[in-house]
């Protein structure tokens, strides 16, 4: 096992992989393979988003080549390479968020926090994302961040919640 | 530990009379949409005001899953003839609690928190009274909401996994016999056989056989999977090991979406307490039959509902789906024979095993048996989760149940199946909702969502909703889907806009027909249906969008206009609402919307109680 840390530098803010961390989390999953899904979003609950290294770790550990790591990388949206902002607001636009005007919310949201949908803050407080229903769609509109819901929202009270965090 | 039957009689006998003991049960909803209006503050002031209260031997306090009415929560419900609270903690958490601590210690009901009936002054008391409860058939929502999740005592004090021992009783064929003459379809979407698919899966060569679960429901406006994986987690793994029984299976997966970790956490716990009791791992209840069940995250991907990319998925890869020539029950997860049926089908099997095929065919039409679980949403004014007998009318769902239409406002159309479904407009609303009917309509069943719209929806946007998010969703594989989605997307985006040209329609019906021909799996084939439905029923309103440039509705932004008409009395609530501040003018005195501010939001118009906003 290595416990060694291996850091990216270069740009994009990368932070530092604690690789016995990453090691703990294969382990949990049997280093089966299967388990790569569930690996990658324990790393990504601990970091708040996927690093490189961490993906290059579990690649090599598993013995699955680096473009098997990345396809599954990159095809969930679950799962980001970018490093996100501390809190992650999620506007719901399933259909019933989006008959009940979910998209104002959000344009609401990147007016208020100046940022497009996807991206973080440039203070990285917040990260701005659309979600395709999170399952509670008799309070649409809905945003969640982290684990707080806000239900029946409207363009008004993005400033409330944006002031919440 | 391996359970004996008596054991499991002891324990539930035991959880019931612990309960007995007490004069009232109080059910808190610990649902989804009641959490996410505040049942847990209310949960804990309750609580905490029965410990104060000295009721803490009589009252019985309980969270449950989801109790369906979820657009009035925070619900709370008390007592055998289930007296039904609603809205608590809407005006004050602390007000409602001392009203509800009142009613426990007196008995003298808490008029404010009940439900309003039709007629002004006349409340619902008890939940059997409620129209949107009394006009449903619960099946595999029956417990949901009424047992606490957390515990198998409550699973098993309810007659849980008796239906298990019933069927390691019986021969497997048997059971797959029982199941076809039920008449079980498929509640994920196709609407395929169980029983077919199970026969299948036994007679296939290879070990072990895999058995799974489908929890990953991506139809945007669905959770009615989440209510039942979150509400009753052990009937879905009943059902399951039941069928595992049968179709001779080693290892099931429960594959669930990442959106719902909740539901993840509660059937995590579900495993390890059925393991506890040996209704999960080796010699099952002693019957000599080895199973058990792992609980899979999702990644956040549509596609993977699909029954071939959700197997790509568990392996470890991306979640692309194959042809399917080759069948799952033959070669599926990791080329083995494997069983996927959605989490509602495991959950109705205990039940016709418990009750008998001939009791559950009795439910629902010649062609769909038994009931299905909708969430019923959008325009309406019950939203919610609901069990119906299949066969019943979309207008007794959307107007019985659902109370019909809120603001006044008239009907406009239903849309089902999510993306691979469509929408029916009013002309179709006494048709009978089961697997085939819908599939005529142009739409179909799907996993169960039912997302009502009325006037002030455009169908041309609904469109374009349903196309992004399949444009956003689809997986790449095959080309007819990944750029002719794309197209079809583009070309309802500039009608949407009023670039629309003449031959747009045609265009979007050929390209449509296309992909429904040549796309790879399930998804891409019925990938144009929400756009050919509403082109179907809703033609005019396309064509008004192409050649007046007008959208009927007002939702369209680039070809609508907000103003401020004489009926103002400048009230300043527009004002106060609109989020760029475009809306000026003095109190008591017309006001005016700087157009080139304006972003369209219509909040003005939905907060104007003097019908002063007009859509142009």
């Amino acid at each position: 096992m290595t416990q060694s840390s291996a850091c990216c530098g270069g740009k994009g803010g990368d932070v530092t992989v604690d690789l016995a961390k990453v090691d703990g989390i294969i382990d949990k999953y049997g280093r089966d393979r299967a388990g790569i899904l569930g690996m990658f979003q324990d790393i990504q609950r601990e970091y708040r988003y996927l690093p490189k290294d961490a993906v290059a770790h579990v690649c090599r550990t598993l013995g699955v080549p680096l473009a098997k790591g990345y396809e599954v990388a990159t095809f969930f949206k679950a799962l980001s390479l970018k490093p996100r902002g501390k809190y992650t607001i999620q506007v719901c636009l399933g259909t019933a968020c989006h008959l009940k005007g979910g998209p104002n919310v959000i344009e609401q949201f990147e007016r208020e926090l100046s940022v497009k949908t996807g991206d973080t803050t440039a203070d990285k407080k917040f990260t701005l994302e659309s979600v395709n229903c999170l399952g509670a769609c008799a309070l649409a509109p809905l945003v969640r961040v982290d684990e707080k819901d806000f239900g029946k929202t409207t363009p008004g009270t993005v400033k409330k919640v944006v002031k919440a965090f | 530990m391996q359970a004996t039957a008596e054991q499991i009689h002891k324990i539930a006998q035991e959880h019931l009379q612990k309960q007995r003991a007490y004069e009232k049960v109080l059910h808190v909803c610990f649902g989804p949409g009641c959490l996410a209006s505040g049942s847990k503050p209310a949960h804990e002031k309750l609580s905490a005001a029965v410990e104060r209260e000295g009721l803490s031997r009589k009252v019985l306090l309980k969270k449950v899953g989801c109790m369906g009415l979820c657009g009035r929560g925070p619900l709370v419900v008390v007592g055998d003839d289930e007296v039904f609270y609603q809205g608590i903690g809407k005006r004050s958490v602390d007000d409602d609690v001392e009203m509800l601590v009142e009613y426990l210690k007196t008995g003298a009901l808490a008029e404010k928190l009940l439900m309003d009936g039709p007629e002004k002054g006349k409340k619902y008391t008890h939940m059997s009274e409620v129209p949107f409860y009394s006009c449903q058939k619960k099946m595999v929502m029956e417990d949901v909401g009424r047992i606490d999740p957390d515990s198998i005592d409550e699973y098993l004090a309810a007659g849980g996994y008796t239906a298990l021992r019933k069927a390691l009783s019986m021969k497997p064929d048997d059971i797959i016999e029982s199941v076809k003459k039920a008449g079980l379809r498929g509640k994920g979407g196709g609407g395929f056989l169980a029983a077919t698919k199970w026969r299948s899966c036994r007679d296939a060569h290879g070990s072990p056989k895999y058995i799974m679960a489908n929890g990953d429901e991506g139809d945007p406006g669905a959770f009615m999977d989440r209510a039942l994986m979150e509400g009753n987690p052990h009937l879905v793994l009943e059902g399951m090991i039941i069928g595992a029984f049968a179709i001779a299976g080693g290892q099931g997966f429960i594959y669930v979406r990442d959106e719902y970790p909740l539901a993840v956490q509660r059937l995590v716990a579900a495993t390890a307490e059925a393991r506890r009791l040996g209704f999960l791992g080796e010699d099952i209840c002693g019957s000599g039959f080895d199973f058990d069940i792992r609980i899979v995250r999702g990644g956040g991907a549509f596609v993977c509902g699909e029954s071939t990319a959700l197997m790509s998925s568990i392996e470890g890869k991306g979640g692309e789906p194959r042809a399917k020539y080759v069948h799952t029950v033959e070669h599926g997860l990791w080329n083995l024979p494997s069983n996927l049926n959605n989490v509602e089908t495991w959950a109705t099997v205990p039940h016709i095993i418990n009750k008998g095929h001939e009791w559950f065919a009795s439910i629902g039409t010649a062609g769909s048996k038994g009931t299905k679980a909708f969430s019923l949403v959008g325009k309406v004014q019950n939203t919610g989760i609901i069990e119906v007998p299949m066969g019943m009318t979309l207008k007794e769902i959307i107007f019985d149940l659902g109370g019909g239409i809120p603001k006044g406002r008239k009907f406009k159309a239903v849309q089902t199946g999510g993306p691979s479904g469509g929408c029916i407009p009013a002309d179709h609303l006494d048709k009978p909702v089961d697997f085939d009917s819908l599939y005529d309509l142009g739409s179909m069943m799907g996993s169960g969502g039912m997302i009502v719209m009325d006037e002030r929806d455009c169908m041309v946007d609904v469109a374009r909703y349903f196309l992004k998010f399949l444009v956003e969703e689809s997986c790449g594989k095959c080309v007819p889907c990944r750029e002719g989605v794309r197209r079809m997307y583009e070309i309802v985006d500039r009608i949407a806009s009023g670039q629309g040209r003449s031959g747009d329609l045609e265009h979007l019906e050929e390209l449509g027909k296309a992909i429904q021909l040549g796309s790879l799996c399930g998804l891409g084939q019925s990938a144009p249906n929400p756009l050919l439905s509403t082109l179907r029923y809703f033609r005019e309103e396309y064509e008004a969008h192409i050649t007046k440039k007008k959208c009927p509705a007002g939702v369209c932004k680039p070809l609508i206009k907000f103003t401020v008409n004489e009926k103002c009395n400048g009230c300043m609530v527009c004002a106060r609402e609109c989020p760029t501040e475009c809306i000026s003018g003095e109190k008591q005195k017309p006001h005016v919307i700087e157009q080139d501010k304006c972003v369209r939001c219509g909040n003005c118009f939905e907060a104007c109680r003097f019908d002063a906003v007009t859509i142009e």
